[in-house]
This record gives structure tokens, C-alpha cells and sequence, in this order.
């Protein structure tokens, strides 16, 4: 296990700091030192270990259920026709094959709907996360491009907004993005957590609106992904310039440069399960890290 | 550059700082005979320095020979580019090795990220004089002048150091090299990027020997790159590497024509116990020295320097703390980037002492024997020509003594990387950002 104590800054914070340094190098005279490189993706994974193993026991600790099943009769109330279809869509999706289709929504598994209120979502979120994971790690293991990144682009935002701190599982804003069709998906309700009041305002306006979708470009797409950086929910980075971003898109040879490494630092933590089962009882938080991998590789992309 | 009052709004720092970065020394080396000492800097230069010969038939006195003066200026690399890959490849000079004497020339391998040149130093002290058919100037005589025959005779004339680049070793290397290192056979040399070690002819230019080579099939593979790699000083077919998970790697070249698979491994189990989001790159291997006997492995890490014996593989012999009290401040050093500092290690010519860099100009020396360590400085304002060094310290607890530097007031912009420790004597050459600094021991000038 690692040692946190002689640290002074905080796991999510590191894993900021390294991705800045990722960024930088590309635009330093000599090109990229991959050794560099390697060792600040050593650093990025062990953070982010340290960082799912701290937010999966919190969220263990804070009895999920009782709070998404709150959260979920809640939202029935708002739409309960329009969201069941959705939910049930999706969790049907997430959990049936769903090979290169739109990504289920993760929270939208969470949402029991009418035909599976009876299930408890922690279990719910299990045997979907498990079905996700399973395949993240057929993904991973056979590079089956399509459905790896969008079953692992799914679970990027569920870091975002289910691992908020506090008793309250309020769902402000759940976007999931397909990599291979742009799509991006959100899902909204009234109840704004805290936290994300202030950042997300604009989003949250008209909150009363159901689940929508809508297609989006790559550029915007960039400025989603910029939002990994700070891994704190809901809070806005600024936006890189979008012609910029397209531009980093079309260096190829750097990008899978890099892809490749953190790849490497990411086949990694694929090996050390072990780590986080002994963490964490059941297989939810390994599973759910796995099936977050290749969100952190084309969060690399990106840049 | 000075500081102009009057004109606060204009900050010439960045002009100063853009002057110097191109000064900053970048490898140090001493040549066999210690008589030559070569320093590669960030610009592409190189600056090598002559020992100073003693009056012959007179005893030394102190202080009066033996100094070190500049002897030749060059320019071994400029900047340059890849075209394929959009790649700015940098004219730093990496490393420098001299190659044995074999003539009255001397000659020396200097090599950038990418290519690596020889180069030939060579004096003229004698110019002929004399022609029948060119005047003093070297223009054509008219013919009708010339009415008998001389012989033309060589006249000493000053002394002039010419340097011309004998043979250009590039296209060897996908990745950035970090190591060159020259065979004991003499013929032969190595050189090392992060994932292979190609073997070179020193009069073969166009071709060379691939002898390891670990690149992933899938680069999401990858895990360790190799950091330093050093040729055996007495057996030409064995040579060692090292790599940024802190192992070593000893290869024997008679046994296969690539080496990936090693003879021995040399590593040191991690204690579970002490790890930490940096245990990776602390571990890393900065450099890699054999000893002049070739019985012993120098290494050095982040934290610490070891000492491996070539018998044993399953951890080192010795292992000296350089600079300890910096564990708990990994973080703040990781995100100013100092962590990634690649510090180099040497021996002195009996093996019986090494050396190696830290902060705040401070270097380190351990002797082997009593296992003591003691910290000198290299700085410019605490030490005046030939005044004795003092030794300094790092207060980390107890009783703080007058001098003592505190953990927080050590400047880390001022880091020693680069030293070199003459091969018989008790003359270190330490590199400090853009200054050389050269230190004798008067004391024992000769090594036991």
C-alpha cells in the first residue's frame, strides 16, 4: 500500500499536476523524453489508486443504496415515462451486449425504474458494473477499439458525479461521451448537489428538463476531457482553444506516443488487482477502476 | 547584466537566464592521463582544458603548477531537426569520452541526443617557410621573380590547437542517447537510448551493432528504459546497464549477438514498508560506474549512491545516504521537477572513495573504508582560490552547529549533475550550472 502520510498533496492533486507535465513536454525543445514521461505516469497511477481506493471506501462507508434509491424516486417524480424509457434503454444496453452502441449511463443504471424497483441499486451498479467491466477487460486485453473506449468513456463521468464527497448522491449532471460517434449524451435533473451549484449553473437552468441528447463536435469534446484534470466534481476548467486541441488531435505520432505510455503505466494497474480487492471486499472497485482505464488513455489523447 | 533602477518596468532577467543556459555544463571528463579535461555544455560546446606541465628539473612548489588552463574551444553540435517526426533535436552535449592515446592526436567522442561525432585534436607548433612559388602571404609569386631554388624549412611559430571532426556516427538512434562509453579493446564503442544499446566500429560510420533492445512489441507495455551503460574497463566482451526500476543489468556479449537477455541482474527488493507515490522514481538509476578494477558497480539513485559487488547479485555491498532529509519533501521536488535530476557518480583512482552531486552546490564524498560521508561546497563566494575547502553540513536535528544549512533555505536550482575525478590523482573537476570548478588536494596530492 502506499504511503500517503509524508505527503503533502493530495492524490487528486498529483494526478493534476503529472497530467500538466504530460502536457508540457510535448511542447518542450528536444521532443518528448520518454523517460520522463514514464516515470510521471508511475506517479499519475499510483495517485489515481490511491485515489479510487479512497473515494470506493468513502462510498461504500456512506450506504449507496439508501441514498440512490432517494435520489431515484425523486427523479421519477419529474418524468417518471420519459426517464423509465431512457433508463431502461440504457440499462439494457449496458448490460446486454451493447458492442459499439451509445454508452449506457451509468447513473441512469443507478436509477432503478419501475420495472426493477424492487432491485437494490448497489447491486444494480455491481452486475452492471460488472457486465461493463468484464468487457473493459476483454477490451483491454484484446484492444476491441469500439466498445472498450465507449464502455470506459461511460465511466468517466459517473467519477465525475457519483464520487461527489457528502451524504448527498444528488445527480446534477451525468454526460457520457462515445468516442467513435461523438455523441455525447447528458442526463439532467432539478437537484443540483452543492459543490456544483456554482460551476454548473448554466447548465442546470431550465433543471427540470429530462434526460436529452445531442450531438456534439470534437472540439467540444476536447473541453469535456479538460475537465479530468482537476477530477474534482463538477468543477470547470478552463477551455483550451478548440482549433488548438484539433490541431494536438492531428500529431499522431506524439499522441500515440503517449497513449502508449500511459498505457503501459495503465496495463499496470490491470495487473495489481490484487491491490485494490484486498482494499475494498467484492469486486466493484476493481472492476470499476478497470472499466475507467481507457477514459484516462483518451483523456491523454486529448492532449 | 545589471539591475537598472530607473527602469523597473522592464525586466531583463529573461535576457540574462537566455544568455547562461547555453553556458550550462553539461558532462565533464578527464581523459587517461588526466592531463586533458573536457567539458560539453547546452549550447553544443565544447571546452577542453590542459593540465599545466611542471618546469622541468625544478621541485613543484605550491600553487604554482598543475593548474588547469583552456587549450581548445569548439563547436561539436548544433541544433538541429527532424523533419519525419517534427522533432527539434537538441545541440546539448550529453556525454564526452575520450578515446586512449595513440598518437601525438588526441581523440574524443562527443554525442547529443542523436548523433554522436569524433572528434581529433591535434597541435601545430611548426609551420613551413620557405616556398618557391608562394610569398609569405600564400599568394602565387610571379615567376619572372624567382631566380634560384630554396628548400623549404619548418619554423616553430605559436602554438595552435586545430580540432576537425573526424567521423559522424548518426542515424543510430530512434530514441534519446544517454550514454556513450568506449571499449577497452579500442576499436570498439557503445552507445545507449532509453530502449537500446547499438555497438559501433570507431571507422565505421554507415552501420552498427544492435546489442539490446527492449522495446515492447505493444509500447503499452512498456515499463523501464535503460538510464546508463558502461563497458567493462578490462573485459571487452562484458558490459552493464542500468535501468529506471533500479536494476542493473550485466551483459556478456560472447554469449549471443544481442543481449537482451542478461548474464547477471543486480536489483534490491523494495521495502514495502517505505512506499510512496515517487517510489518509482526514486529508484531510478541516474548513472552507472565501474570501478577502475572492474570488481565493483557504482550506482546512484535519487536518495542514495551504492556500491555493487559483480559476485553478488542480490543487493549492494554498501549504500551511502547523500541526501535523506529530501524523502519528505518528494512532493514539493516532484512538482519543480527537480526529482527527474540525473546525478552523476565517480570513483577516485584507487576505488577507495566516490563521489557524487546534491543541492545548494553541495557535493559528497564517502570513503569506503570508515563509511564516513562528508559535504563540500562548490561556490564561488565561499571559497577563494587555493583557500582550503570546509566542510559543510544539513542540519536535520540535534544540535545545530554555526554553518549548518537548513533543509528549507538549500537552493535547488543551484544542483551539482556532472563531475569528474582525475584517474590518478586527487584532482575533482565539479560542474556547477556554468562554472567549472576545479579542486587539488594539496595534502595527498598522489593517491596511496
Amino acid at each position: 500500500m502506499i504511503n500517503t502520510m509524508e505527503c503533502g498533496v493530495d492524490a487528486q492533486s498529483l494526478i493534476s499536476i503529472s497530467l500538466r507535465k504530460i502536457h508540457n513536454s510535448r511542447t518542450q525543445r528536444g521532443g518528448i523524453k520518454l523517460h520522463k514521461n514514464l516515470l510521471v505516469s508511475f506517479v499519475l497511477r499510483n495517485a489515481r489508486q490511491v485515489y479510487m481506493n479512497e473515494k470506493y471506501a468513502e462510498i461504500y462507508r456512506m450506504q449507496q443504496y439508501e441514498e440512490v434509491m432517494t435520489v431515484c424516486n425523486e427523479i421519477q417524480e419529474l418524468n417518471p415515462l420519459e426517464l423509465a424509457e431512457d433508463c431502461e434503454e440504457q440499462t439494457g444496453e449496458c448490460c446486454g451486449s451493447g458492442a459499439g452502441t451509445e454508452s449506457a449511463s451509468l447513473c441512469g443504471a443507478l436509477l432503478p425504474s419501475s420495472n426493477q424497483a424492487a432491485q437494490p441499486a448497489l447491486l444494480q451498479t455491481s452486475a452492471c458494473a460488472s457486465a461493463l467491466s468484464l468487457r473493459a477487460d476483454e477490451g483491454c486485453k484484446e484492444t476491441d477499439s469500439s466498445f472498450y473506449r465507449s464502455c470506459c468513456a461511460e465511466a468517466y463521468p459517473v467519477s465525475n458525479c457519483e464520487f461527489s464527497p457528502v451524504n448527498s448522491m444528488h445527480c446534477n449532471k451525468t454526460t457520457v461521451l462515445d468516442l467513435d460517434t461523438h455523441v455525447v449524451t447528458t442526463v439532467e435533473n432539478g437537484y443540483l448537489h452543492q459543490d456544483c451549484c456554482a460551476s454548473l449553473q448554466h447548465c442546470c437552468q431550465g433543471a427540470q428538463t429530462p434526460a436529452k441528447k445531442r450531438k456534439v463536435d470534437f472540439g467540444y469534446y476536447v473541453s469535456e476531457i479538460e475537465e479530468v484534470p482537476d477530477f474534482t466534481p463538477c468543477k470547470r476548467t478552463k477551455y483550451e482553444d478548440c482549433s488548438y486541441a484539433n490541431s494536438d488531435h492531428l500529431d499522431t505520432s506524439n499522441i500515440s506516443n503517449l497513449i502508449s505510455i500511459f498505457g503501459s503505466g495503465f496495463s499496470g494497474l490491470v495487473s495489481r488487482q490484487t491491490d485494490f480487492e484486498q482494499a475494498f471486499n467484492g469486486q466493484f472497485c476493481s472492476k470499476q477502476a478497470l472499466a475507467s482505464l481507457g477514459a484516462w488513455t483518451r483523456a491523454i489523447v486529448a492532449f | 547584466m545589471g539591475e537598472d533602477g530607473e527602469s523597473p518596468k522592464i525586466n531583463h532577467s529573461f535576457l540574462r537566464d537566455y544568455v547562461t543556459e547555453a553556458d550550462v555544463i553539461s558532462t565533464v571528463e578527464f581523459n587517461q592521463t588526466g592531463d586533458l579535461l573536457a567539458t560539453g555544455d547546452k549550447g553544443g560546446r565544447v571546452v577542453i582544458f590542459q593540465r599545466e606541465t611542471q618546469s622541468k628539473g625544478e621541485p613543484e612548489e605550491l600553487g604554482e603548477s598543475g593548474e588547469y588552463n583552456v587549450y581548445s574551444t569548439f563547436q561539436s553540435h548544433e541544433p538541429d531537426f527532424d523533419y519525419l517526426k517534427s522533432l527539434e533535436i537538441e545541440e546539448k552535449i550529453n556525454k564526452i569520452r575520450w578515446l586512449p592515446q595513440q598518437n601525438a592526436a588526441h581523440f574524443l567522442l562527443s554525442t547529443n541526443d542523436k548523433t554522436i561525432k569524433l572528434w581529433k585534436v591535434s597541435e601545430r607548433d611548426k609551420r613551413p617557410e620557405g616556398y618557391n612559388l608562394k610569398d609569405e602571404e600564400g599568394r602565387v609569386k610571379d615567376f619572372s621573380t624567382v631566380t634560384s631554388l630554396q628548400v623549404p624549412v619548418l619554423k616553430p611559430t605559436d602554438l595552435m590547437v586545430e580540432v576537425r571532426p573526424r567521423r559522424v556516427f548518426s542515424n543510430g538512434h530512434t530514441y534519446h542517447v544517454n550514454s556513450i562509453s568506449v571499449n577497452s579493446d579500442g576499436e570498439t564503442y557503445l552507445s545507449a537510448d532509453d530502449l537500446r544499446i547499438n555497438m559501433w566500429h570507431l571507422g565505421i560510420t554507415d552501420r552498427s551493432f544492435n546489442i539490446v533492445d527492449i522495446k515492447p512489441a505493444n509500447m503499452e507495455d512498456l515499463t523501464e528504459v535503460i538510464t546508463a551503460a558502461e563497458f567493462h574497463p578490462k573485459h571487452c566482451h562484458l558490459f552493464v546497464y542500468s535501468s529506471s526500476k533500479g536494476t542493473l543489468r550485466l551483459c556478456d556479449m560472447r554469449a549471443s549477438a544481442l543481449c537482451d537477455k542478461h548474464s547477471k541482474i543486480f536489483e534490491e527488493p523494495e521495502d514495502p514498508g517505505n512506499r510512496s507515490f515517487f517510489s518509482e522514481i526514486i529508484s531510478s538509476v541516474s548513472d552507472v560506474k565501474f570501478s577502475h578494477s572492474g570488481r565493483y558497480l557504482l550506482t546512484r539513485d535519487y536518495l542514495t549512491v551504492k556500491v555493487w559487488d559483480l559476485h553478488m547479485e542480490k543487493g549492494p555491498v554498501e549504500t551511502y545516504q547523500v541526501h535523506e532529509y529530501l524523502r519528505s519533501k518528494l512532493c514539493s521536488l516532484y512538482e519543480n521537477d527537480c526529482i527527474f535530476d540525473k546525478f552523476e557518480c565517480v570513483w577516485n583512482s584507487t576505488d577507495s572513495v566516490i563521489m557524487t552531486g546534491a543541492y545548494n552546490s553541495f557535493f559528497r564524498m564517502f570513503d569506503r573504508e570508515t563509511g564516513r560521508g562528508v559535504t563540500l561546497e562548490a561556490w564561488r563566494e565561499s571559497s577563494k582560490p587555493r583557500a582550503v575547502l570546509r566542510t559543510r553540513r544539513v542540519y536535520t536535528g540535534g544540535r545545530r552547529r554555526r554553518g549548518d544549512v537548513g533543509v528549507d533555505s538549500l537552493d535547488f536550482t543551484k544542483k551539482i549533475l556532472h563531475m569528474a575525478w582525475h584517474p590518478a590523482e586527487n584532482i575533482i573537476a565539479i560542474a556547477a550550472t556554468n562554472n567549472l570548478y576545479i579542486f587539488q588536494d594539496r595534502v595527498n596530492p598522489e593517491t596511496q
